[in-house]
């Protein structure tokens, strides 16, 4: 009898790409949850039109740089992509914006470096800055979460992020329900020289926890990132790295000062921390190799969120911070290569 | 590395050894005909000694080891010498020289099969020229000549024996069925190679997963009350039974790159070698059958054969019930290293351990898998177990950049499968690794014969110039007496 020759291994353990990125986007369910139902549905807009802008994107860039464009639409990457840009941005972004923002993340953060693999930099920071960048102030008008004050309805939310996504003008019939960020108030209070107290005893900033709104957000993203952890799809070095990266400077800087610096709960509870620890700089092709590189690249990127979270000039730091630690990782790697068994270290 | 080394990488993996470990072993009478390859596994062929048409006794010698590397080959049974040529074998290349021999039925045995009457009389250096003689090859999966290795640790110096009976490829339960029913060989075999390789004391390894194998082995070693021949019991990790890991894991110590087990003072030989010693010493057998797990779900009873060697492939299968289903893969050894045959007329070498036979139930993971772009995602350097970065190793073997192969390892790689395995975008990793230390080896070898022609051009020139140097000087010296008679004459004088 004849027999096929291949080599060995024989078997796989048929853990596949695909099937990765099923269970990361499985695992934003929460946070995408609680972003709806305390932002309103402004988050599944612009989840929308990023999908389809992104998987336009892929297919475009595929066929023209004369590729099969099936199994990389398929294999789920690109809507990972569309994923954490949709849920980076503010809810009330006009559609165009969100679009565009994903075809530069498609186009410019992955292809132009040759897809899938190949990209040194997140591909949905790079869409994310660029639009921070370009249109500051849409960028930083966000919903007024419905657990502040209760007068507001989720209907009301609807309606807004309706009127939001479709570029309609937000400053008269909208007037109060919009604002900035917890992050970004409190930023702007302290450069009225008011103090962390003050500002956080205002009720509409900060919760129990963390920031209004966005505590309940962050506390879904880790659940959905201990999730992964469990799978052992994301390995514990960049999320706790990261986490310690932020949270040890704010520690030390609030026993220092705890008038003018955020503490390490406050930290942990705002803005992007939990998505960004557990979903964006775990993304592994942009991220150091090594385990050991890997911890110093989160705390890196934990270090540089705490530095322009602190003296930087925009709300939250985290996209500048997994760029400037993207653009670190060859640096990284390079002094983190692990001992070859039975070699000298 | 004065610290005990910790390497936790490996996985555990689906045994897979129920079934064929449930059933008592299978003593499979001699075939018709055997295939004896001349290389039994090692890469390096022995020498015939015999001729078509040679009638052979059984236990004869019919090749011997003139190289190191090589293992001397018997007539497991008695016969005639019927052909003599290349043909598929389950080796590295796939083709080996093959001696077939048709059995006569006959019971007649060779005049050099006679028992070791007193191992302990028999000097170490004795026991090693003997144990050539027979044949005596590793039984754990390389093939290996046992006396070249415990040589070369006397004269090392190492000073402990690990026995592996670890069996830690899935498919594979050989050893553990040896060590349940034959523990009294493998230990009165451990204490002939202690003294053989001159080691102080013999560990003896298995995986947690074999109880009544440990149960066996610790009872044989009671018996025998040697406070130098211990057990230890190891987790079930693949790939732990690997020599280098499993030394790391019994002794606390690496074995360094690029050198031998021996260098870090330990010799490793397998629990079945051990056996297949005994066997050799209580009945002067040289090595002539081996146990072989045949098993997949391609095979209708899965078990434990003992069956001589150079037994087509074939005749093992029909032993445990013959094909069932679809089979499509014939593997010598596990499903993470074994290699896949060809053909199932292929004979039965002393370094497979395994006849597994599969079907898509088994391979269809490996069989559906679409190649995509590497996602550094990192999970292959998680599980290696030489501490490698196969994602790295994997850019500088597409790149063929041999000297970041060679800083990254691609030599330390023990190809034990498991980058693949865990990839999730399902890149052939290993065999790329395979191709990429081909390819290293064939240019060092084009490196060393460019600078060999350097040389010798070099030199040749050099012989040419001192050559004209000479003629000229000569020139010069009968050019200048002829131009300066006078001045010469003079100047004789002084």
């Amino acid at each position: 009898m004849r027999f096929d020759t291949s080599p060995a291994p024989h078997v796989i353990a048929g853990y596949t790409v695909p099937r990765v990125m099923f269970q990361v986007l499985f695992a934003l369910l929460p946070a995408g949850i609680a972003h709806v139902a305390l932002f309103g549905p402004g988050l599944l807009l612009q989840l929308s039109v990023a999908c389809v802008t992104a998987l336009l994107a892929e297919a475009a860039a595929l066929r023209w740089r004369g590729r099969d464009a099936a199994p990389a639409l398929k294999d789920g990457s690109v809507l990972v992509t569309a994923f954490l840009l949709a849920f980076s941005i503010p809810p009330l972004l006009p559609w165009w914006l969100g679009a565009l923002g994903t075809a530069l993340a498609v186009l410019l953060g992955k292809h132009v470096f040759g897809g899938l693999g190949q990209n040194p930099f997140n591909p949905a920071m790079v869409g994310y800055a660029i639009l921070l960048v370009s249109f500051p102030a849409e960028m930083t008008r966000w919903p007024v979460p419905m657990d502040v004050d209760g007068t507001r309805t989720w209907s009301e939310l609807a309606q807004l992020s309706f009127a939001g996504f479709y570029g309609a003008d937000l400053a008269v019939r909208w007037d109060g329900y919009t604002g900035a960020t917890a992050l970004d108030s409190i930023r702007s209070g302290l450069d009225l020289r008011y103090t962390l107290p003050e500002l956080l005893g205002r009720g509409e900033i900060a919760g129990t926890l963390g920031a209004r709104g966005f505590a309940w957000i962050n506390l879904a993203a880790l659940a959905g990132g201990l999730y992964l952890m469990a799978r052992r799809i994301v390995r514990w070095h960049i999320p706790v790295a990261v986490l310690g990266g932020l949270l040890v400077p704010s520690f030390i800087a609030h026993g220092l000062d705890s008038g003018i610096a955020l503490g390490p709960a406050m930290q942990a509870f705002s803005g992007a921390t939990m998505l960004a620890a557990f979903f964006i700089a775990t993304d592994p092709v942009s991220a150091a190799t090594s385990d050991r590189g890997r911890l110093w690249y989160g705390a890196g990127i934990g270090l540089i969120a705490w530095i322009i979270r602190t003296w930087g000039g925009y709300p939250d730091g985290f996209a500048f911070a997994v760029l400037l630690m993207n653009l670190a990782v060859p640096f990284i790697d390079r002094y983190t290569v692990p001992r070859i068994y039975g070699r000298q270290p | 590395m004065a610290a005990r080394s910790t390497f936790p990488a490996g996985l555990v993996l689906d045994a897979h050894k129920q079934q064929a470990c449930e059933s008592p072993i299978i003593e499979l009478p001699l075939p018709t005909q055997v295939v004896l390859a001349l290389d039994q596994g090692a890469g390096y062929s022995a020498e015939p000694v015999v001729a078509v048409g040679d009638a052979v006794a059984a236990g004869a010698l019919v090749a011997r080891a003139d190289h190191p590397f090589a293992s001397a080959v018997h007539a497991p049974l008695a016969g005639i010498i019927v052909a003599m040529e290349t043909r598929e074998a389950a080796v590295q290349g796939g083709r080996s020289l093959c001696i077939v021999i048709d059995g006569s039925g006959a019971d007649r045995i060779d005049d050099s099969v006679r028992p070791v009457t007193d191992p302990a009389s028999l000097s170490p250096e004795e026991l090693v020229q003997r144990m050539r003689d027979a044949g005596i090859a590793g039984l754990g999966g390389a093939g290996f000549p046992t006396p070249t290795k415990l040589a070369s640790a006397r004269e090392l110096g190492a000073h402990t024996l690990v026995l592996n009976g670890a069996e830690c490829e899935p498919w594979i339960c050989c050893d553990d069925a040896l060590m349940r029913s034959a523990a009294d060989d493998v230990v009165l075999g451990a204490l002939i190679l202690r003294r053989a390789a001159g080691t102080v004391r013999c560990v003896i390894a298995i995986e947690d997963d074999k109880p009544a194998a440990i149960a066996a082995v610790t009872k044989a070693i009671e018996r025998l009350r040697d406070d130098a021949l211990t057990l230890a019991v190891i987790p079930a990790v693949y790939p732990k039974g690997a020599e280098r890991q499993l030394i790391t894991a019994v002794a606390g110590v690496e074995v360094p790159a690029g050198g031998l087990p021996a260098d870090a003072g330990v010799v490793c030989q397998n629990v079945a070698t051990a056996a297949a010693v005994a066997r050799w010493a209580t009945r002067g057998e040289p090595m002539l059958s081996r146990i072989v797990t045949v098993t997949g779900s391609g095979v209708a009873h899965p078990g434990n054969v003992r069956a001589a060697i150079g037994t087509p492939l074939a005749a093992l299968i029909a032993a445990c019930g013959g094909y069932r289903g679809a089979p499509l893969r014939l593997i010598a050894g596990g499903s993470m290293t074994g290699r896949a045959l060809p053909s199932d007329e292929v004979g039965l070498t002393k370094s497979m351990n395994c006849v597994l036979v599969t079907t898509r139930d088994d391979i269809g993971s490996r069989l559906g898998a679409v190649e995509l772009p590497c996602i550094r995602c990192g999970d292959c350097a998680s599980v290696c177990p030489a501490g490698l970065l196969p994602q790295q190793l994997l850019r500088a073997a597409l790149a063929d950049a041999h000297d970041a192969l060679r800083r990254l390892g691609v030599r330390d790689c023990i190809d034990c499968g498991l980058c693949d395995y865990v990839c999730p975008s399902q890149i052939p990793l290993a065999d790329r690794f395979r191709h990429a230390r081909r390819r290293l080896l064939e240019a060092e070898a084009m490196a060393n014969k460019a600078a060999a022609a350097r040389e010798r051009h070099e030199l040749h020139k050099r012989r040419l110039q001192q050559a004209a140097t000479a003629e000229q000087r000569a020139f010069d010296s009968v050019r200048n007496r002829a131009r300066q008679p006078g001045d010469g004459s003079a100047g004789d004088g002084n």
